[in-house]
């Protein structure tokens, strides 16, 4: 594995504080994997982990909101200007593991990841994706045609069900679940999977400064002890964690 | 051709460039990036004699040109290492540095009997942990107790050892000297300079410990004065470190009394980041017409 300097092909927004970013890259991805981000001037020292959103050939596409400074200063870059693009890192997601009928659960920025995931299941997952409000939703029609189903939901009901996402997932008819989003909504789905006995992966986020598992600093505890979220997850089954 | 051999220790370096301890894991992660066998030496992960699982909650945080850790020593433990860890290690090629750190004084003198033991090349000492006796103030605040602790362990490690000195000592001249009289084979510093963050929106400190390490370029300026007083007074050599980004700050550091450097923080910036850095080190002697870093070392 390189740590590559690029040049962008693309960094548009999306959606209100979202941009999606893509490069060339010629190497194998799995779906959940992600890369360690970084504009190549200093003005912020610490690359940022991006997951994975798509990959088209050899087009790679990264989706991240604008959190702070550094997600800021990436937004900023143009078509042509070089980025440094460390990856794929983590263990992704294992399509073997994703058996029988699957609900695919995001929220969030935690969406981005799905749609190459959605992509790799081939038709099979229904997918629920919430949002905070219509103003805040970003590519939820591109799932469409890779999901059997695909459920929108806003917390203010502007567009599609109103609520939370959790609240609109009939956990009887899968077998296994996959989500990535806000800590609490994995939080609920985890704990519904587990009175229900079925099987759940969860994409965890966390702050990390080298994304290959040397600092500890994005350590998940788990029953076997502390696990790095950059290098045995970010996935991982829910029963895993405490 | 630029000869960047280094004697340290009486350990032979291929060139002063050494991953800085927390900031390389064992090495692993990193020999899948590229051939470790460029780099001068390894310093290992912190250990510590039993397993520990680190300091909970936020971890990390970035700030205006550092980064601040809490990761608490996080660590499987000497045997652990030795067993599991060193021996790979060991394959890379190129000096390894054992870490060790400690809680009270028979934890650091286990710790050495251990490492005695091994065939680590030689030791860092960590005296930055706190204290257990003395109410949690780490060894390296204060100069006698620095002693103390460096003169006993001293008297049954066999193998070359440098004390990392702590930017947080009361005085750094005279821990310098304290290390050196207590039969230091060389020091090392500075190591992360204890700091704070404030998260305003829940009103709290970000690290659960309220105090974090900070590092990175931010902290160079005064790695510098510290590595140019602590040299000024002790006759062992110094490995500098402190937020080297660039072959330029490895010149800096020589040029301030250095021998050997540690590169942390910009591990973490770009994982290859070595590879740079010793590229532009040799071109920079090459092009100075320097034969060897001697040469300018300690010039200021």
């Amino acid at each position: 594995m390189k740590v590559l300097i690029t040049p962008l092909v693309k960094n548009e927004r999306i959606s209100k504080n979202i941009y999606r970013l893509s490069v060339e890259f010629y190497s194998k991805i799995k779906p959940g994997q992600f890369f360690m981000l970084k504009t190549t001037d200093n003005a912020f020292l610490l690359p940022r982990p991006i997951s994975v959103n798509d990959v088209n050939e050899n087009l790679i596409s990264f989706l991240y909101r604008i959190e702070g400074e550094g997600t800021k200063k990436i937004s900023s870059l143009h078509e042509n200007d070089e980025i440094q693009i460390f990856g794929p890192l983590g263990n992704g997601f294992e399509l073997e593991n994703l058996k029988g009928k699957t609900a695919v659960i995001g929220g969030g920025i935690g969406i981005a990841p799905l749609l190459y995931l959605c992509k790799a299941l081939g038709k099979k997952a229904d997918v629920y994706l919430g949002y905070r409000d219509k103003e805040n939703m970003y590519i939820f029609d591109e799932f469409k045609s890779f999901v059997n189903r695909c459920i929108v939901v806003t917390e203010d009901g502007s567009f599609g069900e109103k609520g939370f996402v959790t609240d609109y997932v009939d956990y009887e008819n899968y077998d296994t679940v996959v989500t990535c989003g806000p800590e609490i909504m994995m939080n609920k789905i985890a704990n519904n999977c587990k009175a229900q006995n079925i099987k759940c992966y969860v994409s965890l986020e966390r702050r990390m400064a080298c994304g290959i598992g040397a600092c500890l600093g994005c350590t998940v505890e788990t029953k076997t002890g502390n696990k790095r979220a950059c290098k045995d997850g970010p996935v991982f089954d829910s029963e895993e964690l405490i | 051709m630029a000869n960047l051999k280094t004697n340290f220790m009486g350990l032979k370096f291929k060139n002063p460039i050494v991953a800085a301890s927390g900031t390389f894991g064992f090495g692993e992660e990193f020999s899948k990036i590229y051939d470790l066998s460029i780099l001068g030496g390894i310093c290992s992960k912190g250990l510590t004699l039993a397993p520990r699982s680190g300091n909970k909650g936020i971890r990390l945080w970035e700030t205006p040109m550092g980064m601040m850790n809490s990761i608490g020593l996080e660590n499987p433990g000497l045997d652990k290492f030795i067993s599991k860890e060193l021996p790979r290690m060991k394959t890379y090629d190129t000096i390894i540095i054992a870490n060790l750190g400690g809680h009270c004084e028979e934890d650091y003198f286990e710790g050495i009997y251990k490492l005695n033991d091994s065939n680590v090349d030689a030791i860092e000492l960590n005296i930055s942990c706190p204290n257990v006796k003395s109410g949690g103030m780490a060894f390296g605040i204060k100069s006698s107790v620095a002693y103390d602790l460096v003169s006993r362990v001293r008297k049954i490690c066999r193998k070359p050892l440098m004390v990392k000195i702590s930017p947080n000592a009361e005085n750094i001249p005279d821990m310098a000297l304290a290390c050196e009289a207590a039969g230091a084979d060389a020091i090392s510093l500075i190591n992360t300079i204890q700091a704070m963050a404030v998260d305003i929106k829940n009103k709290k400190a970000v690290f659960d410990n309220v105090y974090a390490g900070l590092s990175g370029p931010c902290v160079k300026p005064i790695a510098l004065r510290m590595v140019h007083v602590a040299a000024k007074m002790v006759k062992i050599p110094i490995c500098g470190l402190g937020g080297i980004m660039n072959a330029n700050d490895i010149i800096e550091f020589v040029m301030a009394g250095a021998t050997l450097v540690q590169i942390g923080t910009a591990n973490f910036i770009k994982p290859d980041i070595a590879i740079d850095i010793l590229n532009d080190l040799e071109e920079f002697i090459d092009t100075e017409n320097i034969k060897s870093l001697d040469e300018i070392r300690g010039i200021i």
